[in-house]
């Protein structure tokens, strides 16, 4: 290992490079270079798909209609839209803390689950103007209880949270299996596991002849609210100091482990209250394989949007496209529909990557004369 | 239900368990090298799927399983290369970044995949019963009829643990992941380091999805590794960065997987949906222990882990 004995300084001669931190990137940079990296980011994504044998300019264009194409394909999109939405905004809640929550997926599940059990079993009977707030209430508890166990162990003993919340999505993945293919399966379903349709009552109203459901209203109320907590509250001050350093604000006397144990309430809560949605808006009832992953698009969602509740907005309505179409080239192209999120890692990557552009700045430097 | 936990039983169980648990143990030791260089790698799970495809597709190709190892190795290291050159040159969020890289590789093994399910395997590691040691009873069961890549681990542990712990450069991987300021003062290169041991964890992780796809489960099947690559995350915390300790884990979880396996299969009247979730429960019962234990016991991950080492703001 002799090489790695000492290197000397290389540009020791001449003027050369450096990167200068920047202490706040402006808002050109931080607009133009997500656009850049996305552009990047699909260029790469067509060179593996040339890679792997197909014409990339028809994949994206089969894609751009498939999810923007007409107003019907617009309406798919934006009910895609509406899970992405909420649960990206519970991601971004806990990442703004610096706790890395990726069991969105789980959480969606549990959501789903309590808010069925609401609706079929305990409140079967009710108007909806009981059932549905019975069922936004239900579905944010088992968000938030599924989000929570893994709050509680890190809050108290300090257990690393990314693996506890992936691995409560197996665990309720399973549970949610087992309920609609058991004890909640529908007597009368032609052996497809899924419990009974829901009584109307539970149904979320939906927006003119389109599948789009009173969730997106959700949503948005939710990323309103956020902006404003997270910007204007002592609270969104002290989970984004906790985020930057746990220490920092232990000293200043925040109470680290209670607000540790409350992001990720409310993130799974968030998660939660997209799998009530779904099932109340869309399915109409708990069905096997109920999200394609939504839980894990979140992620993606949360960090391109800069945990900003507003980004979010806009860019779950983008990522929405991208599954929509994605799952339009099954149908018009009969290519799999793994190309999306194959596409989403891309993204993702390129904006990770470009990121050191928006918080750092080429200087030229002068070599010191060294006497 | 009488014939569950006899000594017959066992043996099956432990045997069929250090033969699955090989997959989880190269992916945790790739992970250990990575952290102990002060990375975390979260994208184990997608180098993992990648590595198994690219194991199974080279294999196929070439009809070799050995040279389906070799492909599953590059193609692991090929992937932690991105995200060395993301977290270590340009500075990213290491979480973020591994993140990517698990939706990244199982969103890419799916779609190259997919012309590749359901074909069978030209060749494959198939077990060899090691003549004397295989004739130990219940010892030789449950070591020694086991495949050639199960043997390979034999040998892989114990030198990693000694190039970790008693050589230089083993010395200057966990100063790295310790101190780097000081490791840089010391002479050493810190990001070249760091890429080296990136990229050779993301070959083990490769290797880890090979064990998978050509010796227990020969074949490709769409997200094939079912969690393992976390399974592995978890481990390494399990094993306090240990290689040794770390290959303990991996055969307790190789054990249980198999256990579960066995129970479905003998119709022990638990649901199929509760048994699955076994080794996912016991994850996080082991983790909760082993962060009690580190934490009395005062050996934490690497110092640096998870931070860019960037030499003018030391």
């Amino acid at each position: 290992m002799s090489q790695e004995v000492i290197t000397a300084p290389a540009a020791d001669a001449g003027p050369r490079w450096r990167l200068e931190r920047v202490s706040k990137p402006s808002l050109a940079a931080q607009i133009l270079v997500p656009a850049f990296s996305i552009v990047a980011a699909l260029v790469a994504g067509g060179v593996i798909m040339l890679l792997a044998g197909e014409n990339p300019v028809e994949v994206y264009r089969a894609m751009a209609k498939g999810a923007f194409g007409s107003s019907y394909n617009l309406s798919e999109t934006i009910v895609k839209m509406i899970p992405l939405l909420l649960a990206g905004l519970g991601v971004a809640v806990a990442f703004r803390m610096r706790l890395w929550n990726i069991g969105a997926e789980g959480q969606f599940y549990f959501g789903a689950i309590f808010a069925t059990f609401v609706a079929l079993y305990m409140l079967p009977d009710a108007p909806s103007i009981v059932l549905i707030p019975a069922m936004v209430v239900a579905g944010m508890l088992g968000g938030g209880l599924w989000g929570g166990i893994p709050g509680v162990l890190r809050g108290l003993w300090g257990v690393n949270e990314t693996i506890t919340t992936l691995m409560l999505n197996y665990v309720a993945i399973l549970f949610s299996e087992w309920l609609v293919h058991g004890p909640w399966k529908n007597p009368v379903g032609f052996g497809f596991p899924g419990t009974k349709t829901f009584p109307e009552a539970a149904w979320l109203p939906t927006w003119g002849t389109t599948r789009v459901h009173l969730g997106l209203v959700f949503g948005l109320v939710a990323a309103a609210i956020l902006f404003v907590v997270l910007r204007r509250t002592r609270w969104g001050y002290e989970i984004s100091v906790a985020g930057e350093s746990e220490r920092v604000a232990r000293y200043a006397g925040m109470a680290t482990s209670r607000n540790i144990i409350i992001v990720l309430v409310l993130s799974g809560a968030l998660a939660g209250l997209a799998g009530m949605s779904e099932v109340s808006g869309v399915g109409h009832q708990l069905q096997r394989s109920l999200s394609p992953g939504y839980g894990y698009t979140a992620i993606i969602v949360a960090w391109l949007g800069r945990l900003n509740p507003l980004g979010i907005i806009v860019v779950s309505f983008l990522l929405a496209g991208l599954l929509v179409g994605g799952d339009q080239l099954q149908i018009s192209l009969g290519l799999p529909a793994a190309i999306a999120p194959m596409l989403q890692g891309t993204i993702l990557f390129f904006l990770l990557g470009a990121d050191i552009l928006t918080r750092y700045r080429l200087v030229r430097v002068q070599p010191e004369v060294r006497a | 239900m009488s014939d569950v936990f006899t000594i017959g039983f066992l043996t099956a169980v432990l045997a069929a368990g250090v033969a699955s648990g090989a997959a989880i143990l190269y992916a945790a030791l790739g992970e250990v090298l990575a952290e102990r260089a002060g990375v975390l790698n979260l994208g184990v799970e997608g180098m993992m799927l990648m590595g198994a495809l690219g194991g199974f597709a080279v294999c196929v190709w070439t009809e070799s399983a050995w040279i389906g190892v070799l492909g599953a190795c590059v193609v692991g290291g090929l992937m932690a290369l991105i995200h060395a050159v993301l977290t270590i040159s340009l500075r990213a969020n290491q979480v973020v970044s591994g993140l990517a890289l698990t939706l990244f590789g199982t969103g890419l093994s799916a779609y190259l995949g997919a012309s590749l399910v359901g074909r069978p395997a030209p060749d494959s590691f198939t077990k060899l019963a090691i003549p004397v040691l295989s004739d130990i009873p219940r010892v030789g069961t449950i070591l020694f009829k086991q495949d050639a890549l199960v043997y390979l681990a034999y040998i892989v542990v114990p030198a990693l643990w000694w190039w970790v712990y008693r050589t230089r450069p083993g010395l200057n991987l966990r100063s790295v992941g310790e101190n780097p300021a000081t490791a840089d003062a010391m002479g050493l290169d810190v990001n070249r380091i760091r890429y080296r041991y990136v990229i050779l964890g993301g070959a083990f992780a490769g290797l880890g999805g090979a064990v998978i796809s050509l010796a227990t489960n020969p074949g490709w099947t769409e997200n094939m590794t079912a969690g393992r690559g976390w399974i592995a995350v978890a481990l390494v915390i399990f094993g306090t960065w240990n290689p040794a300790r770390a290959a303990a884990g991996a055969l307790l979880f190789g054990a249980i997987e198999a256990a579960q396996f066995r129970m479905q299969a003998i119709n022990v009247p638990i649901s199929s949906f509760f048994l699955n979730m076994t080794p996912y429960i016991f994850t996080i019962v082991v983790l909760i222990i082993a962060t009690r234990q580190t934490r009395r016991m005062r050996i934490g991950q690497p110092a640096a882990l998870g931070v860019p080492y960037v030499r003018e703001e030391r």
